[in-house]
């Protein structure tokens, strides 16, 4: 690359210069874009993110995301499907009313009501039959069958103020309405562009180091670092993985890592005796579909050397996943292992069921959606090529992978995911249980597996209150559905941060970027 | 192309009609003069050739996965794979051979740039002198279409194409006719209003000829001439914008790669310091656009009728 | 005149309805966006809940004439996304989008007329080839790497201008615009560029072909028999013939430029309708998409008269009258 002479233009220039950033001041990149302030309006990740600032949650999620008290002191069940929810006192909204049980109240009520929400926050109230304030810090939340989720859901909204019940979501993003108990207030939402922040000095928790914040969103990750390395911005999240190596060497540069909630994953069709893009290799309709079979499922496992993407795809930021969730979180088993790479085996396994000459196999990738997401795809086509299975890779645009996958229109296909809850009920629940709409089982089952046995654990998992219960239970349907190949698990991606030097960031397994998060460090 | 003498201009008129000397030999006569030009018509022999040799002089099938392995991903210009063989210009993070990739890149590339280039001129300018030649209900109509047309931007058309037809370079060539058609008709129907009112096409419609034998023997050679300037522009756009919908990840199929989406892989490593994956790709587009370019440009003042001798 | 405008006027909303019939069948043939809008968490009776909040539940044709009823009304509905009237949310990105787009034409017509002219006036010398040369340049290097080393080099290395988005706004005319202050320029310098490197080749090119053109044609050696200054030839009679091609290319340009500032505005990170409309596709926002390109048409519509109105001042052979069309 050349670079052109230094100082020609500098004179002229340098009065636009960088202007640095008084002490207290911070500036976010990030790599997602805000849609709304309204906290209830869109469940979608960077919008969660903008809104922990600004709101407060009856539980928090930590850095690991384990539950922490916010505005609920404790909670507890006083029978199997009434929960206690003890609310903190003294805590006062930005416009410096009271918090209590009122404002939770209003909360409850506002989530369903939210005009034209494309995303309702209703999934995680959606449980509660009745909810009574029993005094003005304390709530009673009942449910129809018992509900051992219940603190994981209650972490999953913000509380607002009873005053702004029925506010509709402009309302929010003007400011007038974004009135929360959070660290930070809002002081200005330009749309596509930037959201502003300052301090809230009356906050009830640690105050965080910034006087105020300015979140940009740049969406364009080579865009993202120049702004890192040029220091318009402080700290950037979703680093790519290309310039890792070459931050990691900058001395300005420091690096804070974690290994995510999200594993990325292969999902097959598993139920279609005809399946749209398994053939055989001259293009003709094979007899039945192979996918049907755990053996040659099983074979493509082990035909894929998880370590190399790792290490060559990847660049080392990511983990070989055995599972679900990586094995620290709860519900995870610890009897999984990496599937071993092994060719030769694969091989012999694809001979004993029958397709020792392979078949032809299209792999259907987003290309703008996970870290990495369409080489991933086309180093796993390689791999399967290698033992017989010929791969061709259709790498698209979200925008039009997504409807297309959800009309089970594709055979073979890229996934990730990452489990809001920070446990393992998750994604069992959406991937491998059986497809059942009066259940809401399987919502995302888009090779539409179906296990009874897997089944059968996840129900009594998801009814059973004890905490150490549940969580053999989970494990072991997690062990159900990886023996027989549910889905192929390629690997957890770690989450990045990179900031300037002087600054550091208590990395979050929820990819979540926080002001709150981000410290003074000495240089 | 030197100053001439007043003397020895000809009007326009009679140019428009078949000389004495073979067209093609006075032709090569006046294309020579411009060694720049010559040189750049060198180069496109040479890449062209390059383009429908690939397969029997590139060191790998790129397109194959069987000889492609990524633990030789991101390998160093020069340096050697796990099987002992040489990549002279480095690898990408496939594992993919980039000579071998760039050779393929070069055909896909020529492909879809001339393809789409050609069949655009031909529609745009049939549209662009219909309109101007017959005016009234014709123009009107054209004109809208062509509205409408200019407002679509491409990167939505060729999403919604994306999403009807699926990828391929079929899809991506319709995209970029439909894109480009109307700049060619918008551009031949403004020169072409002003030559329909001079005095050899009113000539030409006393004698009786016939509408097409005007509009293509007398209008056309004379609207040519910024004609060929948008043309040259446009196959070198086409083949940027098919690079550019390739980093906006709707271009081709990632595991047939054209330059542009070369380039574009390479390009989230140019800050990282792995220049080869974008640079070689980028350099063999610059040579490929810069001589069809320098072509063009002796072309169009060989062809300008008001610029003969 | 008047009765060519009127006659434009109802074309404009021929046009206007066709495309948004097109763009409409168009988008509902990408997919049904639910799948992209709705948290993978949800279950399936909270994803038909919220299709049939968003009304997508009706058939197509119903979901056309609702938003055809809406829209005659000038309503266009309001974007999934943001809830926020699209109409609004659009208006709003504008000025950042014009800004750029007229910065951008501005630097190229200032560079390159002056250029093109010099390269048609002496195409031999060192000057015009290297003029000729670089020109190439300008459109051959896609625009997104070019955009890129603009800011690796003025931004990351150089430290004289800021890599993204942009500066701060003062209120003009009740618009939020940053081209009055110091702020607001040095973060407009960098996109401006780059959006105009593209048309700067355009037009050297146009001006170079037309310069050389008319250098050979009678009425400048008539002019320069009469005694007339070589400068006086070239900016007063060259000058107005070299406009004709370079007016109605610009005047397309100037749409496209606006069209295609999604690639700059997505490295710049510049809050504009490019950014807005590439955001929507991805989000398959489609209330958002279809008044983008409502708002595009109709903009296009209105930069095309007024070429058409412009080339019967510059070449008066060309009459309004004979385009009543």
């Amino acid at each position: 690359m050349r670079i052109v002479a230094h100082g020609v233009l500098a004179a002229a220039l340098a009065v636009t210069g960088l202007g640095s950033a008084a002490a207290a001041d911070l500036t976010m990149g990030l790599g997602g874009a805000v849609s709304s302030i309204d906290p209830h309006y869109h469940n979608v990740a960077t919008n969660n993110m903008i809104n922990r600032h600004i709101f407060g949650r009856l539980i928090d999620q930590d850095a690991q995301q384990k539950l922490v008290p916010d505005l609920a002191e404790s909670w507890k069940t006083i029978d199997d499907t009434t929960w206690e929810f003890k609310l903190r006192k003294g805590v006062k909204f930005h416009d410096g009313s009271d918090f209590d049980a009122k404002d939770v109240m209003a909360t409850l009520s506002r989530i369903p009501w939210v005009p034209n929400a494309p995303s309702s926050f209703r999934i995680f109230t959606g449980q509660i039959t009745e909810a009574k304030a029993i005094d003005s810090h304390t709530i009673h939340l009942k449910t129809a069958t018992p509900f051992p989720l219940m603190p994981v859901f209650m972490a999953g909204f913000a509380i607002i103020s009873d005053e702004f019940e029925r506010a509709p979501t402009e309302d929010f993003n003007s400011g007038k309405a974004a009135i929360g108990t959070g660290a930070y207030k809002l002081k200005q939402f330009v749309r596509g562009d930037r959201i502003e922040l300052v301090r809230n000095d009356a906050y009830h928790g640690t105050k965080p180091d910034w006087e105020t914040v300015s979140v940009k969103q740049i969406t364009n990750s080579a865009a993202r670092v120049a702004a890192l390395l040029s220091g318009d911005v402080q700290i950037i999240d979703q680093v790519p993985t290309a310039d890792f190596a070459r931050l990691k060497k900058d001395k300005n540069i420091g690096i804070s890592s974690v290994v995510s909630n999200r594993v990325i994953y292969l999902s097959m069709d598993a139920n279609r005796d005809s399946s749209p893009f398994v053939k055989a290799k001259d293009g003709s309709a094979l007899a039945k579909n192979p996918l049907k079979d755990v053996r040659v499922r099983k074979a493509m496992s082990m035909a894929i050397n998880r370590p190399a993407i790792v290490e060559r795809v990847m660049e080392g930021q990511a983990i070989a996943a055995a599972q679900f969730l990586p094995e620290t979180f709860f519900g995870t088993s610890k009897n999984l292992k990496v599937e071993k790479y092994d060719a030769n085996g694969a091989k012999k396994l694809l001979a004993e069921a029958g397709y020792a000459d392979g078949f032809s196999l299209t792999l259907h990738s987003p290309n703008d959606r996970y870290l990495n997401d369409e080489k991933v795809a086309q180093a796993v086509a390689q791999m399967l090529t290698r033992i017989g299975i010929q791969t061709k890779v259709e790498a698209l645009p979200f925008a039009t992978y997504a409807p297309r996958a959800s009309k089970l229109e594709f055979s073979f296909m890229l996934w990730g995911w990452g489990s809001g809850t920070g446990e393992v009920s998750s994604p069992l629940r959406s991937l491998v249980a059986t497809y059942n709409r009066d259940k809401g089982f399987g919502p995302s089952n888009r090779g539409r597996y179906s296990n009874p046995k897997v089944d059968e654990i996840l129900e009594a998992a998801l009814r059973t209150v004890d905490d150490k219960a549940r969580g053999e239970l989970l494990a072991q349907a997690s062990e159900a559905a990886i023996f027989d190949v549910a889905i192929i698990p390629l690997h957890y991606n770690i989450n990045n941060w990179a900031t300037r030097a002087g600054f550091s960031y208590v990395a979050r397994t929820d990819e979540s970027t926080l002001a709150m998060g981000v410290k003074r460090t000495k240089r | 192309m030197t100053v001439t003498t007043p003397d020895r201009i000809e009007p326009a008129a009679p140019a428009a009609e078949p000389a004495v000397v073979s067209p093609l030999r006075r032709f090569w006569i006046e294309f020579r003069e411009n060694k720049v030009a010559v040189a750049g018509l060198a180069g496109c022999i040479l890449i062209v050739t390059l383009a429908i040799l690939a397969p029997l002089i590139s060191p790998q099938d790129p397109y194959d996965l069987m000889q492609l392995d990524i633990m030789d991903g991101r390998l160093e210009p020069g340096a050697q794979g796990m099987a002992g063989q040489t990549y002279w210009l480095g690898t990408d993070d496939q594992g993919r051979d980039m000579l071998s990739g760039i050779l393929y890149g070069i055909r896909i590339s020529l492909a879809v740039g001339v393809a789409s280039g050609v069949l655009a001129m031909m529609l745009g300018a049939s549209m662009g002198l219909l309109a101007a030649y017959f005016g009234g209900r014709v123009d009107t109509l054209i004109m809208r279409i062509v509205d409408l047309q200019l407002s679509f931007p491409a990167i939505l058309l060729a999403l919604i194409m994306v999403a009807v037809l699926g990828q391929g370079i079929d899809k991506i060539i319709i995209a970029l006719v439909a894109v480009q058609w109307a700049y060619y008709a918008r551009t031949i129907r403004g020169t072409a209003l002003v030559e329909r009112r001079k005095e050899y096409i009113e000539a030409a419609r006393c004698l009786a000829l016939g509408d097409a034998r005007v509009v293509f023997r007398h209008l056309l050679p004379n609207c040519l001439p910024p004609l060929i300037v948008v043309g040259t522009v446009q196959v070198a756009h086409a083949i940027a914008l098919e690079a550019t919908l390739s980093f906006l990840g709707i271009g081709l199929p990632i595991t047939e790669p054209s330059l542009g989406l070369l380039i574009a892989n390479g390009f989230e490593y140019m800050l990282s310091g792995k220049y080869w994956i974008s640079f070689f790709p980028g350099l063999a587009l610059l040579l490929t656009i810069v001589s069809i370019n320098l072509v063009g440009d002796q072309l169009r003042d060989v062809l300008n009728p008001r610029l003969r001798k | 005149m008047t009765v060519f405008l009127i006659r434009r006027l109802m074309q404009a909303v021929v046009v206007l309805f066709v495309m948004s019939l097109i763009v409409f069948i168009g988008v509902y043939a990408i997919g049904n966006p639910i799948d992209i809008l709705i948290s993978p968490e949800a279950d399936q009776i909270e994803r038909e809940r919220a299709i049939e909040a968003l009304g997508l539940h009706l058939p197509m044709w119903e979901q056309y004439l609702v938003f055809l009823q809406r829209a005659v009304t000038g309503d266009l509905g309001r974007s999934f996304a943001f809830s926020t009237p699209a109409l609004e949310l659009i208006v709003e990105r504008m000025p950042a989008t014009l800004e750029l787009a007229i910065a951008a034409m501005g630097i190229s017509i200032l560079v390159g007329i002056p250029l093109g002219m010099w390269a048609g006036f002496r195409p031999e010398s060192l000057a015009g080839r290297a003029i000729m040369a670089g020109s190439i340049l300008g459109f051959s290097l896609p625009t997104f790497w070019v955009g890129l080393m603009l800011i690796m080099v003025f931004a990351v290395h150089l430290g004289w201008l800021p890599s993204t988005g942009r500066g701060e706004t003062v209120e003009f005319l009740g618009l939020q615009v940053s081209i009055f202050t110091l702020d607001g320029w040095s973060h407009l310098l960098l996109p401006a560029f780059n959006l105009a490197l593209f048309k700067m080749a355009l037009v050297i090119r146009l001006t170079r072909a037309g310069m050389r053109e008319n250098l050979l044609m009678d009425y400048v050696k008539f002019a320069r028999a009469k005694g007339l200054s070589t400068g006086r030839v070239i900016f007063v009679h060259v000058m107005k013939n070299i406009m004709i091609p370079v007016v109605t290319i610009l005047g397309l340009e100037l749409g496209s430029v606006i069209a295609f500032a999604v690639v700059t505005e997505t490295i710049f990170a510049w809050p504009g309708m490019g950014k807005l409309i590439i955001d929507s596709i991805n989000q398959l926002d489609r209330p958002v998409i279809v008044a983008y390109l409502l708002i595009t048409v109709s903009m296009f519509i209105i930069i095309n008269l007024v070429v058409d109105i412009l080339y019967s001042v510059l070449d008066p052979r060309v009459r309004l009258k004979e385009m009543k069309s």
